[in-house]
């Protein structure tokens, strides 16, 4: 037997398998289709403390390997979330769950973060200060290590539970903005949200999105994900989250080699709604043709 | 929602442009007329979300002889859009194809009254026909509107009229039918109280309330002429209707929140809560 049993930030997961953000709404579509408590965890739609519509559509534009999005955090906001989704999501899912908190100021961090924590099934808070769909907020904290720096502080001083910090891929220097958040007390990263792109149709003239601009995601990201996680990695002593591109038992392996304890799986999720569920049931097969017994055994293992 | 593997059984052209395929094998997650089917193509990252045309149940069984996972055959009519579609005209019967089923809610016909009226235009008629099909078989009066560019793009004229129904046709160019938009069509039957229609309905000294003849409409079509339905029929004519929308989707089946619209009773996701939504909940 295997074990593919990882801790992350204090709380053991069956495996390191997460859906992330965005991809997974709050549960209950993909809980029609199997039972979700399979999975490590899956971190749930990015919260803000306001209902957003979000940006107008096209939001979505198909591209070599992957997908461009501009949802723009489309989400019921905070309270109306607390009070009708996780209610929904305590039916079909009994594991801690993964709060996904996105703002527009280090107030509305503090607030849905504060509100989120206070519920029983959040296990982690993941910061997402890497949005590249919104504009003020989102990623412009997530791009300059001293505002990334401030936001953490502030969402700190919020919580006692694990913050996980999601970063984004558009910076020089992400082991920079990984040590600050560190140092400001996060507890873990997850890395890497979307590459920012754009896609032109040329009958019309003109971009795509109604954003002009989206989040590239799917297995074109890959090779760029892993390399940033294993940055990363070298440059923090905190829990790292790898994702980006993910959507095998070989690229979960090849991640956590990287240095990722844990795997969030993203645009798979959205071509093949039971993805997430056939990754995890793949890993032990693939651990064997690799010779690896205990999946903790192998974080970090390429450096 | 179900995720399949289904058999191509037809794959042929309608016209230069239009295709039909025919896929069998486990059509029991199509419960309604309007919803659509997400096919994987091999070298595309997103699914390509097409409506039913129509279903067909095998006659003696199903695969394990439950309602469950009843065989049959799903037909759909794509048309060569981009290089997935155009890829999908040379696939071959008896390739494979990996398919999300019963996505989308589809047509509520029970609202249909005696006279529904169907207004379908271009790339929009295929779904239409499912309705019209389970419309006729509940023995309704149906009457049908189908609207193209030009006499070569038409198709699926003969398909409604073997159902029953009573067809009108308009071309942008005049080419065939009445000249003109399915909106031009609507008004010269609506208001033409000469029409058999009406005369055989007995409405045809009724001139007065020539709009009330059709009970309801179910249409789906491109965005503008989604628009110009919904301004004639349901803005002036005031008959309600149901109208099936297109966007861009990332999954098709609710999780992504790619293709959401705002509505009269909140934002909905097209693939999920949609892509038919009714005239009174519209926002335009």
């Amino acid at each position: 037997m295997v074990d593919t049993k990882v801790d992350l930030c204090g709380i053991t997961m069956d495996n390191p398998v997460i859906p992330a953000s965005g991809t997974f709404g709050y549960g209950y579509e993909f809980a029609e289709l199997y039972d979700i408590n399979c999975l490590g965890t899956f971190s749930f739609k990015g919260t803000t403390k306001e209902p957003r519509f979000g940006n107008e559509t096209p939001r979505i534009a198909e591209c070599p390997s992957g997908m461009l999005n501009a949802v723009g955090l489309q989400n019921p906001g905070v309270e109306k979330v607390i009070k009708e989704e996780l209610p929904r999501l305590a039916e079909v899912f009994s594991k801690p769950v993964m709060a996904n908190v996105s703002g527009f100021s280090i107030d509305d961090y503090v607030y849905t973060t504060e509100l989120l924590a206070q519920q029983e099934q959040v296990g982690w808070l993941e910061i997402n200060i890497s949005c590249p769909n919104v504009h003020g907020g989102g990623m412009s904290f997530g791009t300059d290590p001293c505002m990334a720096a401030d936001v953490v502080k502030a969402v700190r001083k919020a919580t006692g539970k694990p913050l996980i910090i999601k970063l984004s891929p558009n910076v020089t220097d992400i082991a920079a903005i990984a040590r600050a958040c560190e140092e400001a007390g996060a507890d873990g990263i997850s890395l890497i949200n979307t590459l920012m792109g754009m896609r032109i149709d040329p009958g019309k003239r003109k971009p795509i999105l109604a954003n002009t601009t989206g989040g590239y995601s799917g297995p074109a990201v890959f090779p760029v994900a892993l390399r940033m996680v294993y940055q990363v990695y070298d440059a923090v002593s905190i829990p790292v989250i790898g994702m980006g591109g993910i959507s095998s038992a070989e690229d979960v392996i090849e991640m956590m080699m990287a240095g990722a304890c844990a795997v969030e799986v993203g645009a798979a999720n959205l071509v093949d709604p039971f993805a997430s569920r056939d990754i995890i049931a793949d890993l032990p097969r693939v651990m064997g043709n690799y010779g690896i017994s205990c999946l903790r055994d192998i974080i970090g293992a390429a450096h | 929602m179900k995720q399949v593997i289904l058999t191509i059984k037809e794959n042929i052209a309608l016209t230069p442009t239009t295709y039909r395929m025919k896929l069998a094998g486990d059509v029991s997650a199509v419960a309604a007329s309007g919803q659509f089917i997400n096919i994987r193509l091999d070298g595309h990252f997103l699914r390509r979300p097409i409506s039913v045309n129509d279903v067909e149940y095998d006659q003696l069984s199903a695969i394990t002889g439950s309602e469950k996972d009843r065989a049959g055959t799903i037909t759909i009519i794509y048309k060569v859009l981009g290089r997935g579609t155009e890829e999908m005209t040379h696939f071959a019967p008896g390739k494979e194809l990996d398919v999300l089923t019963g996505l989308g809610n589809g047509y509520d016909l029970r609202d249909a009254g005696e006279h529904p009226l169907l207004i379908g235009g271009g790339v929009g008629i295929p779904p239409l026909y499912l309705a019209a099909k389970k419309l006729r078989a509940d023995g309704k009066d149906v009457t049908v509107i189908l609207g193209f560019n030009s006499s070569d793009e038409m198709y699926y004229i003969d398909e409604f009229e073997q159902l029953g129904c009573s067809v009108t046709v308009s071309t942008a160019d005049g080419s065939c039918g009445i000249k003109g938009f399915v909106t031009d069509a609507f008004r010269d039957l609506a208001f033409r109280c000469d029409s058999p229609c009406l005369a055989e309905a007995g409405l045809a000294e009724e001139s007065d309330s020539e709009f009330t003849r059709f009970t309801h409409f179910y249409t789906c079509g491109p965005e503008p002429m989604l628009k110009a339905v919904y301004n004639e029929v349901f803005k002036k004519a005031g008959i309600s209707g149901q109208m099936s929308f297109e966007e861009r989707m990332g999954c098709g089946f609710g999780a992504c929140m790619g293709c959401s619209c705002r509505t009269v009773t909140g934002y909905k996701r097209i693939c999920k809560d949609g892509p038919v939504l009714r005239t009174e909940e519209i926002l335009w």
